[in-house]
């Protein structure tokens, strides 16, 4: 199957094969033929490099600059000044870079980590239901799914609310004796859920897992679907059950979707910005829950600005994300035909 | 037990395992709407109301009445749609003429591109914030939708070109060469064969970019001060910190945000998977 105007230009040109014997196309007028994939390219190629290269570069530069009040005030601003590695080592010394990072961290490892766990046993219980019910279910988590982040994070500061939230009722529910032994308290009424740290990430990883799980899910289950029957039959056959059966067919075969799901769970999970802005109260949140998105916004936009400083913090959580992404670049390059 | 009983039992365990994830999944979905139609005597009810027992929809009239953040409800639905619109249909003519390069044309750049679009997709909002901040306040268009669009454009492109070109790999390329036989000229080739039978891939794609630049967030919250001009995620963060107790409103107002999408989302899910995990299925 030759692709129409198979084009190679320069060096390797020479050694191609010669197609084989498609009748050609008369000449026309217009363009020549090697200049249309690049036409066509053109107008996304410049909104690329407008919106999301140039930004990058700018990023990286004013990352060694001082760009604060003097730069932005309506009189005679000031000139963006060259300041080296300062706002780099102002991030490094910064307790709030490691509070941050941590929080960034451990986050991602967490949620990630309950996300797929959860979102794989769902997707393997999908596949076990009959279609009625598997249907019913998927429609439901679809809803989950559907929901905007701005709305889920402030359903689940409602459910989490300290006086009328259903998560403190139902925890008072529980006999005292068990609340006490797992949570070392009996009475959660007016509990506030959203002041420190800890509590916080725990309504944003319950928030998080509950809106991601449904795409592990459905992802595992259209994996689950391409793996031929024959392979489980005969694994009854030689009696294999449960567990080993996952372990030694589905697991491998499965394995790929995994490296993406896990990669690109990561990736969302570890720049988590709306959800943490609207349930912990945006800029007035506690400084200890900041994680590495939010802390740069605030540094960025809150007085007295200090972009240099925003940008130092957005280019070492973007330096982090890319190293992971290299990992789920290779995969899709190794498993598609980019080439 | 015999086996008859045992694989009943079975059965009724998966169904039960099915129906709690399904509860876990919906109810802080069903929560939100119910709180938008309670009264708010029966909102604050220490005690758990599992249905509204006086619906109300004093919480739906006053999110468009009277409205959030000084707006009725009306004005942030009407911003949000001409940004999600807007940035769909620019960004649907460029993606598609991309699309179209990378999947029908072997050309010397082809992998660099398509590599360069699984590196774009990566980088984080936050690093991009700053600059396009600073460039949106140079062109003049802080507070304007105009801006978000644009830069809406920008974030869903890189996903747009990736999913699409899927979509024009899988129509025959037989036709177009038919039709380029026939005497038909590039762009007829184009508009009159391609066109069509990538046209549904192209609506699953324009409703995965009307979603994202409808839930956009951080842009929203960082170009626009002026209430007037808010998008529904940004109205619903102002008026929460105006707010934050009034939850029959708040529920309201997020409950109208999210139908759009809910219903786009059950429209395209299938084709939203596959796009995300494209190619890794194959192995």
């Amino acid at each position: 199957m030759a692709p129409t105007p198979t084009i190679a230009r320069g060096g390797g040109s020479s050694s191609a094969p010669p197609r084989g014997a498609r009748p050609r196309p008369p000449r026309r007028r217009g363009l020549p033929a090697w200049v249309i994939p690049y036409a066509f390219l053109l107008p996304g190629v410049l909104v690329i490099a407008a919106l999301l290269l140039y930004p990058i570069a700018q990023m990286v530069q004013m990352s060694f600059q001082e760009v604060g009040l003097r730069q932005f005030r309506a009189r005679n601003p000031l000139p963006a000044e060259f300041v080296g590695t300062e706002n780099y080592r102002q991030v490094f010394e910064s307790e709030l870079f490691w509070s941050s990072l941590r929080n960034t961290m451990l986050f991602a490892l967490v949620a990630v980590a309950l996300t797929l766990v959860f979102g794989t046993l769902v997707g393997l219980l999908l596949q076990r239901l009959g279609p009625k019910m598997s249907t019913t279910v998927v429609v439901g988590i679809m809803a989950a799914w559907a929901v905007p982040p701005a709305s889920q994070a402030v359903i689940w500061k409602w459910l989490f609310d300290a006086d009328a939230g259903v998560v403190n009722w139902a925890l008072n529910l529980l006999p005292d004796w068990l609340s006490r032994l797992v949570f070392g308290r009996a009475e959660w009424s007016g509990e506030p859920w959203l002041n420190d740290p800890l509590p916080i990430y725990t309504v944003l990883t319950v928030a998080v897992v509950w809106a991601s799980f449904p795409f592990i899910a459905v992802s595992v289950l259209a994996g689950l679907k391409s793996i031929p029957s024959e392979l489980y039959e005969a694994a009854r056959v030689d009696g294999s059950t449960g567990f080993r059966t996952f372990r030694a067919i589905t697991f491998p075969l499965l394995r790929p979707v995994f490296s993406v799901l896990i990669v690109l769970s990561i990736i969302w999970d570890f720049k988590v910005f709306t959800q943490l802005f609207l349930l912990a109260g945006g800029t007035n949140m506690p400084r200890e829950a900041y994680n590495l998105s939010l802390w740069s916004y605030v540094e960025a936009f809150s007085s007295p600005p200090d972009m240099g400083l925003g940008a130092a913090i957005a280019v070492v959580l973007t330096v982090i994300l890319l190293l992971i992404t290299f990992v789920y670049v290779r995969q899709i390059v190794k498993s598609e035909d980019v080439r | 037990m015999s086996p008859l009983v045992r694989r009943r039992l079975g059965r009724v365990a998966l169904n039960s395992a099915g129906v709690a994830v399904l509860l876990f999944a919906i109810f802080p979905v069903y929560w939100m709407v119910a709180t938008a139609f309670k009264p708010t005597d029966e909102i604050f009810s220490t005690e758990f109301q599992p249905i509204p027992l006086n619906p109300t929809l004093d919480h739906v009239e006053r999110v468009f009445t009277k409205g959030v953040a000084g707006h009725s409800i009306w004005t942030y639905l009407f911003n949000s749609a001409v940004v999600a619109l807007g940035a769909v249909l620019i960004g649907a003519v460029i993606a598609l003429l991309a699309a179209t390069a990378v999947a029908r044309f072997r050309f010397k750049l082809r992998t660099s591109f398509l590599i360069l679009l699984l590196i774009v997709q990566m980088v984080p909002a936050e690093a991009l914030l700053l600059p396009l901040f600073l460039m949106v306040r140079r062109l003049g268009l802080y507070d304007q939708l105009l801006g978000l669009i644009v830069i809406n454009v920008g974030l869903t492109l890189p996903f747009s070109v990736w999913m699409l070109r899927t979509f024009v790999a899988a129509v025959p390329k037989d036709l177009e060469e038919a039709a380029w036989i026939d005497g038909a000229g590039r762009w007829a080739t184009f508009w009159k064969v391609l066109f069509p039978l990538v046209a549904p891939g192209l609506v699953a794609t324009s409703i995965f970019s009307f979603i994202t630049a409808w839930n956009e967030f951080v842009f929203a919250l960082t170009l626009l001060d002026d209430p007037a001009k808010f998008t529904m995620p940004r109205a619903l963060q102002f008026f929460i910190g105006l707010r934050s107790t009034d939850w029959g409103a708040i529920m309201a107002a997020s409950t109208l945000m999210t139908i759009p999408v809910l219903v786009f989302f059950l429209l395209v899910q299938r084709r939203m998977v596959s796009g995300l995990v494209a190619g890794a299925v194959k192995g």
